[in-house]
């Protein structure tokens, strides 16, 4: 097995274009909703989703729909029950610990019982690059853009209700609706996440990138857009690395995006020392 | 002028246990006034009543002229002070920003009128200084600072203060109520303080309204401040002691240890 084969490698590049731009718009709203994952503290959630996506994309696979569809609606209804039933933090973990391994269960159901190629089966946990499609490039596409515009559009508000709920509240920022519209914005980007990294390693771009940017960045531009950054060298990275191995492209991805932690946590550490000892 | 806060035979009660009734109270334009009693008397309560974020039982309430309703701009609110977790990726700044506009909808792009605001805020708040870096990494009088100037953006009506106090030193405490009570002195703001120790703040109060277990008075500190009215209040002997210009409550309530603290 090679981890690392460049022969060929323009006429590879040629075959992933599609790929490539599917991972660098996943990167760009990866790392952006990434942002907002920290800021409201949810990693574990976002767990729980790409489980429950995982199992709407192999049931989807099993009765022949479309594994796109299937995988948006997994995830939608988790998120979904995560924010209709776990408002406060400790409620919401206790409801992802009891959906995650469910959703998990029934995926690895739906695949065992699955009569097609065995090759389809764990991309959906580990991920795949070439195996997007043209139309299926413009679904990514334009849900990634659906994501990114609409956070965008309320990113004052959110970002409010994230970091300081109570006043938010008071002055009138409609924290529920705005709490339901994220899990649903979430929900969105994990699915076009599973299509890539599979549905284990969806962390590694939804939150390491984040987490990697809160080391060495404080306001909330710059931690957003180094996030962005770091999403997107891991993704666009790891298809690139990955054409021509015999290897999924997840540990690729996760190993660029734990890397980039490695590196923002040796620097932040660095600089907050610097901070105590000039204090 | 209208008053800032009319209640008028207010109740508030969750299930069969009622933390208050009969209260009547009229909040004028740059008063201020205390609420004080033991944890559990529904002094934070009504102070989200007067916010728009917990309705009354009973009686009537009205803020500024009309019934309370959430997100009123003539209201400044101050939280229980409550430090920011971890790696909340804000600065000093955009946590104070939120004062301004981050109730706003919209491309975050922030109108230059707003950035000259927060600018000023950050000043009259003191807190150039330390606006740039981390919001988590402020000490607590920091950060109470930066959302004393978050509830003031908008040259509030009436400033709704909940323990801001709680866990500063004393320096800080002086310098954050002496904010708030600027924002009284130059807008003519209303202040309503809900605080479990009257101290801090003694120099500034108009009047306090004193709640235990349901029972309600209201008046100037000289008056109710005193042992033969808190022990009315109270029912049970309290001794209510001056040292030097502070005011020590003994003996009241239920568990003696935490009431023997100075607090009132």
């Amino acid at each position: 097995m090679t981890l690392f084969d460049f022969s060929d490698y323009g006429a590879l590049l040629g075959l992933v274009t599609n790929s490539l731009i599917a991972g660098a718009l996943l990167g760009i709203v990866g790392g952006l909703i990434g942002f907002f994952v920290m800021a409201r503290d949810l990693p574990f959630a976002v767990h729980g989703i790409s489980e429950l996506s995982f199992a709407g994309a192999a049931g989807a696979l099993l009765v022949g729909a479309d594994v796109v569809v299937g995988s948006v609606v997994g995830s939608i209804v988790a998120a979904l029950l995560i924010g209709l039933l776990g408002v406060r933090a400790r409620e919401r973990n206790s409801v992802i610990g009891v959906l995650m391994p469910f959703g998990l269960g029934l995926g690895i159901l739906f695949l065992a019982i699955y009569p097609g190629r065995s090759a389809n089966r764990f991309g959906l946990l580990t991920g795949q690059v070439v195996s997007v499609d043209g139309p299926q490039v413009l679904v990514l596409i334009g849900v990634s853009l659906v994501v990114l515009v609409t956070l965008l559009l309320v990113w004052r508000p959110l970002l409010f209700a994230s970091v300081d709920e109570d006043v938010a509240i008071a002055r009138g920022v409609p924290t529920r609706a705005l709490s339901m519209l994220f899990m649903v914005l979430l929900a969105l980007t994990v699915s076009v996440a599973v299509q890539t990294v599979g549905a284990l390693l969806v962390l590694a771009l939804l939150v390491t990138p984040a987490a990697a940017a809160l080391r060495v960045a404080s306001g909330p531009l710059a931690v957003a857009l180094l996030s962005m950054a770091f999403a997107t060298v891991s993704v666009v990275g790891g298809i690139l690395l990955a054409l021509g191995a015999a290897i999924p492209i997840s540990p690729y991805v996760t190993t660029i995006s734990f890397l980039i932690y490695l590196v923002c946590r040796i620097v932040g550490g660095r600089r907050s020392a610097r901070v105590r000892s000039a204090a | 002028m209208t008053p800032a806060i009319e209640l008028s035979g207010a109740r508030l009660a969750f299930g069969d246990r009622t933390l208050w009734r009969d209260l009547d109270l009229a909040v004028a334009a740059g008063e201020f006034v205390a609420v004080l009693g033991p944890n559990g008397s529904g002094k934070t309560t009504l102070l989200k009543a007067v916010l728009g974020t917990q309705p009354l039982s009973g009686g009537t309430l009205r803020v500024l002229g009309r019934p309370p309703a959430r997100g009123d701009r003539r209201i400044g609110y101050i939280p229980q002070q409550r430090l920011l977790d971890a790696s909340t990726p804000v600065r000093g700044a955009d946590l104070l920003g939120f004062g301004v506009d981050g109730a706003r909808f919209g491309l975050p792009v922030r109108r230059r009128a707003d950035r000259e605001r927060v600018a000023r805020l950050i000043h009259d708040v003191g807190a150039d200084a330390f606006a740039d870096r981390a919001a988590w990494r402020l000490s607590g009088g920091e950060q109470q600072r930066l959302r004393v100037g978050q509830a003031i953006a908008d040259d509030p009506a009436l400033l709704l203060c909940d323990e801001p106090l709680i866990s500063l030193d004393l320096a800080n405490q002086a310098a954050v109520s002496g904010l708030i009570d600027r924002q009284r002195r130059e807008h003519g703001a209303a202040v309503l303080f809900v605080t479990h120790d009257v101290n801090p703040v003694l120099e500034y109060v108009d009047r306090v309204v004193y709640l235990v277990d349901g029972r309600v008075r209201i008046g100037p500190p000289d008056e109710v401040l005193t042992s033969p009215v808190l022990s009315e209040l109270y029912r049970t002997h309290v001794d209510v002691v001056r040292v030097h210009d502070r005011v020590v409550v003994v003996g009241a309530g239920h568990d003696p240890h935490e009431h023997a603290e100075d607090a009132s």
